[in-house]
């Protein structure tokens, strides 16, 4: 025994370092004719019988003698391996049975037993049969322990067969006896074996192996046998008998196939058992948990109780239950009034390696307000039904009344947050919240709802939620923050999207449009207007192509512009100096040489402004350009692109670029030309200035 | 009473799909994929007032005694959709759910 709860204790891996060595033991126990298959479902599972068979081999001592002398006479399940619970139990109900000192058991109360376990009779009959008492004609002990294993193995849905025996059974539930040692006997196995049947049942969805599964119980098993055999087993049988029997009758009725309906009333005096004592969940705990691959630390599960069969009932949560949720509920979300978000939740629960739908089904139980996140008490729920889900009992179809917040929170030791938590986050009317819940729960989980009531209900939880979503207490702010963090998640999705699509649409509708983005900040529109007007290009190219005296006569449109502008241009400041003396010297060289054609003075003025402005210069021009009428082409060209911006972007840029490199070439020519012009000037200006100075002193003497 | 619920995804496939399993099944998921049509048609027409689905959708319905089997449904979709474990563009496998929309079938037998 100490050496078995020494290995409970400790975590998993140590456990099943120690169960290795009895092995052979246990082989040599196991018959051969049982299945390879049984043995060879994985080298866990061969361990964790080791470890059962090394249990039992402890309690099994005084029976052993006796099991293995007539295990020849029974048919191949001679030594079943029973777990210390097992063995108790048996040992119980064989007491039970026993009408004579003789090995024999009496028939009549073992047929007793037997319809107690609540089986059909054929199933009673094979179980009679397989057991070898047929054969015998009378129950011996090794019979009545093997029909008690198939008995359990019927129960629980398996076939009944030697081979069932071999399986982890849980105890076999027989109503009406109130046998504490049945009672506590029950606890462990049935939750073992009702894990396999569900297996069974469910094998698709799960995301275990059945021999990890089978490990996992039976670790369990072993685990909470040890535990249950803990002194404080005895104070808590008897108030627990009442309610585990009250309670798997509603639960039966929850259930829907027979089997479940048995493997419940199993779970629950197992799990009441094993609630009543708080030491062994504790111990229970240390090994279920790394078994459940928790992130909790052993540590802590050595301190904190396990939850496994939390109620007295497979489903209420211990003390010890309590408080390790609480613990792992801190664990995620240190305030215990605030809300734990879905998908951490998620993420934490998905550790449990149940399958994802029985863990979809979990949250639709637990979180009854169906707010996406998980209360301190909806947390304790789901965490409980895994654990129960994890033992093996089957998940209820809708939520049992222990396990509803409300309930729940009139039993928490753990009063304040959660308590204020309650009726803050669970919204949904101003009713009662248990009452409210219970109602809510039990409508929306049964199919038979279709009253306005429930519609009521629905839609006050409607706008519960929506209200939840507004309130203001702590939890609501952690709902808001629930909730703003869930819709944001798809409204993060969203503006990443349309920002995705933007460049995407950008790319994919036209160039156009990522002319237009370009063009935008760099504010080119204006710039190919202007060019335009200037460009004049037009003009200059105009002028340009009609050669030196072709460009003069080319500046034949603008002329009436002209005079106008060189006084302007004198006179204004901000004319670069050079620019501005020359326009004015060209101006007055041009009016001076007014002999020479007009036009051509006006186009050497009119050379100046273009040729001068670096840019500013062109402007006069080109707004006296501009304004000039005649070159509709200058104007069309800026209108166009200013009117065409949204379509012709790019081309008016590529226009742009090209007429302004024509106009840099032929600006460069004219500059040339004028530079030459200006030295004609020049040249002409000095020698009326030596004839001036000639004349002069001649004047003067 | 409905004779054939179906919950279609954004992508048109049936999320989940229950008809009255009387006769001319087919007949209903056909029918089912055909008002998806109408459906669209007057989603593009409510483009602007994009937060008026709910209405739109309400709108969509008869008024009578549908507006409150379609409310019922939606509770019952956005309870699943809640789930963290639910992949959004599964199956809807909610037992619960199940149970919603057997209630507002069709009641034979």
């Amino acid at each position: 025994m100490s050496l078995s709860r020494a290995a409970s204790l400790s975590p998993q891996g140590t456990l099943l370092s120690e169960v290795i060595p009895p092995s052979s033991w246990q082989k040599k126990q196991q018959n051969p004719p049982l299945p390879t298959g049984n043995r060879s479902r994985c080298p866990e599972q061969d361990v964790s019988i080791c470890l059962l068979v090394a249990l039992l081999q402890r309690i099994l001592h005084a029976p052993a003698p006796g099991m293995d002398q007539e295990s020849g006479a029974a048919s191949a399940g001679s030594f079943i391996s029973l777990n210390e619970h097992e063995q108790r139990y048996y040992s119980g109900l064989h007491s039970l049975c026993q009408a004579d000192t003789s090995g024999q058991l009496s028939s009549g109360k073992v047929a007793e037993l037997f319809k107690a376990s609540q089986l059909p009779p054929e199933a009673l009959h094979k179980v009679t049969e397989v057991c070898g008492a047929k054969r015998l004609g009378y129950f011996g002990t090794p019979q009545f322990y093997v029909a008690l294993k198939l008995l359990a193995a019927a129960q629980s849905g398996l076939p009944i067969h030697l081979e069932s025996v071999t399986a982890n059974l849980p105890l076999p539930r027989f109503l009406g006896l109130k046998n504490e040692p049945e009672m506590r006997y029950s606890a462990v196995p049935p939750s073992i074996d009702s894990q396999g049947a569900q297996g069974g049942t469910a094998p698709g969805s799960l995301s275990w192996t059945p021999a990890d599964r089978s490990a996992f119980r039976h670790l369990e098993a072993n685990a909470e046998k040890k535990e249950l055999w803990s002194p404080p087993r005895s104070p808590c049988g008897s108030p627990s008998r009442s309610p585990l029997t009250y309670r798997s009758y509603p639960y039966t009725k929850q259930r829907n196939g027979a089997d479940s309906q048995i493997a419940y009333e199993s779970k629950h005096s197992s799990q009441l058992e094993q609630h009543s004592s708080p030491s062994n969940y504790r111990t229970k705990a240390t090994v279920e948990h790394p078994a459940m691959a928790r992130a909790s630390s052993s540590e802590r599960l050595d301190q904190q109780g396990v939850v496994d069969y939390s109620d007295d009932d497979p489903w209420r949560i211990t003390e010890e239950q309590l408080e390790y949720y609480t613990n792992q509920f801190k664990s995620l979300q240190p305030d215990l009034g605030a809300l734990i978000l879905g998908a951490i939740a998620k993420n934490f629960f998905t550790k449990s390696k149940l399958p994802i739908p029985e863990l979809s089904h979990i949250w639709e139980l637990s979180d009854v307000d169906r707010d996406g996140a998980l209360t301190f008490s909806e947390f304790c729920t789901a965490f409980h039904l895994i654990v129960a889900r994890k033992n093996g009992y089957p998940l209820p179809e809708s939520l049992p009344p222990t396990l509803q917040p409300g309930f729940m929170q009139q039993e928490e030791d753990i009063p304040d947050t959660p308590e204020s938590a309650e009726p803050l986050i669970v919204f949904e009317d101003t009713e009662l919240r248990p009452n409210r819940l219970d109602r809510t729960i039990i409508e929306r989980l049964q199919p038979s709802l279709a009253t306005t009531k429930q519609d009521l209900k629905e839609e006050s939880c409607k706008q519960d939620v929506g209200v939840k979503r507004v309130t203001t207490s702590q939890e609501k702010q952690t709902l808001q923050r629930a909730f703003p963090e869930r819709p944001e998640p798809p409204h993060d999705l969203d503006p990443q999207m349309r920002t995705k699509t933007r460049p995407r649409s950008y790319s994919s509708t036209s160039f156009e449009d990522a002319m237009k983005k370009a063009e935008e900040p760099p504010t080119p529109p204006p710039r190919p207007q202007k060019t335009h007007s200037r460009a004049s290009s037009l003009d200059l190219n105009k002028l340009f192509q009609q050669g030196a005296p072709g460009v003069k006569g080319g500046w034949l449109p603008p002329p009436p512009a002209l005079p106008p502008r060189p006084t302007t241009s004198q006179e204004e400041s901000s004319v670069k100096p050079e620019e501005q003396g020359l326009r004015s010297r060209f101006g007055r060289s041009t009016e001076d040489l007014t002999n020479a054609s007009k036009q051509d003075m006006i186009g050497v003025s009119h050379s100046q402004a273009p040729q001068k402005p670096v840019r500013r210069k062109y402007h006069p021009e080109s707004q006296n350009l501009e304004a000039v009428p005649p070159p509709a082409m200058p104007f069309a060209p800026p209108a166009k692109p200013a009117q065409k911006l949204l379509s012709g972007q790019k081309r008016g840029i590529q226009m742009a670029i090209r007429k302004n490199k024509e106009t840099n070439a032929v600006l460069t020519r004219l500059n040339s030309e004028l530079q030459q012009q200006l030295k004609v000037v020049h040249q002409e200006r000095v020698t009326l200035e030596s004839q001036l100075e000639l004349l002069r002193p001649v004047a003067s003497t | 009473m409905a004779v054939c619920i179906a919950v279609i995804a954004k992508e048109n496939y049936p999320l989940y799909i229950r008809s009255v399993p009387t006769q001319n099944e087919l007949k209903f998921h056909y029918t089912v994929h055909t008002s998806l049509d109408v459906v669209e048609e007057k989603i593009s027409a409510v483009g602007k007032s994009l937060g008026d689905q709910r209405e739109l959708y309400l709108g969509l319905l008869y008024p009578t005694e549908d507006y409150k089997m379609f409310r019922k449904l939606h509770n019952s979709f956005t309870d699943v959709m809640c789930n963290p474990f639910h992949n959004p563009g599964d199956p809807i496998q909610s037992k619960a759910f199940d149970g919603i929309v057997s209630g507002m079938m069709v009641q034979t037998g």
